[in-house]
């Protein structure tokens, strides 16, 4: 693997988990549980689809056969799309939709807050731009988690069993592999030791305040996402994100 | 959500100087009312600062007692700064 093969593969597992992110949210339009949190989901979602797309435009730079970034949203099929399982898992009750955020943001958050010292200007540029996002997606995702959490007892229940559910698939946010380790050393990404540290130190922290349990570190988990082995579910989503442009690909306007 | 209680929302634009009332959100606690102003106000590059209050605690004038309050003002033009002649170099006041 070459460093410009490593970093096409990086950006395309930041662009592909980010859209995918934001299209799982977007399912929650008009039927979010209140209105206030159908407009904070689908900001959200619209900040991780812009962020794909800053992403996305640089890896069509790199492969640079004619591809765009829209060809590689709408073009690749699920087992070229790099996203962390995490993101495809479908929104559930609010509880399972906010705790699969809270587990994305703390690993968005610190991931780039690397990646704003990228040495590789451009993504350094992206990222400073993503971050302010994502903080406060992480500051939302966690007073949720805490209020759920610290909440009534069927709150505290139903957020206890999403971080029971999505569990075995935080292993993958940390468990780095050949590419991310060739970025790290690149100077692009995050040490993966710190990474893992980071995430687990906010995810304890938080949890602790909101009286859950989180799983154990040594669990068994559930990997794939990051080099194209998926879960049942991100054919579905595809299908459903992918029909119009497949259908209609000469369409200019919606 | 029946428990959420309803705030307004005030939100300061880049070239105000005040907080103006915007509308209101529904929220379970204040930081919730607060990120819900956010998501809802100012998503359009609308402002710089939000306040919001509690609607509870808000006192208003009710509205049988509109005469009472407001009519009498209404024949005193002599309280409005319109009598006097402005040199131009005041410029706007």
């Amino acid at each position: 693997m070459t460093q410009q093969e490593a970093l096409q593969e990086y950006l395309l597992r930041l662009a592909d988990s980010d859209m995918i992110l934001g299209q799982r949210l977007s399912e929650l339009v008009g039927k979010a549980p209140a209105l206030e949190e159908e407009l904070a989901s689908t900001n959200v979602a619209l900040d991780l689809i812009g962020q794909a797309r800053h992403w996305y435009e640089y890896a069509a730079d790199l492969i640079n056969n004619g591809r765009d970034a829209d060809n590689l949203a709408f073009l690749r099929d699920a087992h070229d799309y790099r996203n962390l399982l995490m993101v495809e898992q479908p929104n559930g009750d609010y509880a399972v939709t906010i705790a699969r955020q809270f587990f994305f943001d703390v690993w968005h958050y610190f991931t780039l807050q690397s990646l704003v010292n990228a040495s590789d200007e451009r993504i350094a540029n992206v990222a400073a731009k993503a971050i302010k996002e994502a903080t406060y997606h992480l500051r939302r995702s966690a007073e949720w988690v805490r209020r759920m959490g610290d909440g009534t007892e069927e709150s505290h229940r139903r957020i206890q069993h999403a971080f029971d559910l999505l569990w075995r698939f935080t292993g993958e946010l940390v468990t780095p592999d050949d590419t991310d380790h060739a970025m790290f050393k690149a100077g692009i990404g995050p040490d993966p030791e710190q990474l893992k540290q980071d995430w687990f130190g906010m995810v304890h922290e938080v949890a602790a305040q909101a009286t859950l349990t989180p799983g154990k570190e040594d669990a068994w988990m559930y990997m794939g996402g990051k080099h194209g082995v998926h879960t049942e579910h991100l054919g579905f989503i595809l299908a459903e994100m992918q029909f119009l442009p497949r259908a209609y690909p000469d369409a200019t306007t919606w | 959500m029946a428990e959420w209680h309803l705030y307004e929302v005030f939100v300061r634009s880049k070239h105000g100087l005040n907080h103006k009332h915007v509308g209101s959100v529904h929220a379970a606690d204040d930081e919730m009312a607060m990120e819900n102003a956010r998501e809802l106000y100012t998503r359009r590059n609308e402002g710089v600062s939000i306040w919001v209050v509690p609607s509870a605690i808000i006192t208003a004038s009710a509205s049988d007692e509109k005469e009472v309050l407001f009519d009498p003002s209404e024949d005193k033009v002599y309280r409005h700064a319109s009598f006097y002649k402005l040199p131009d170099e005041v410029g706007h006041m």
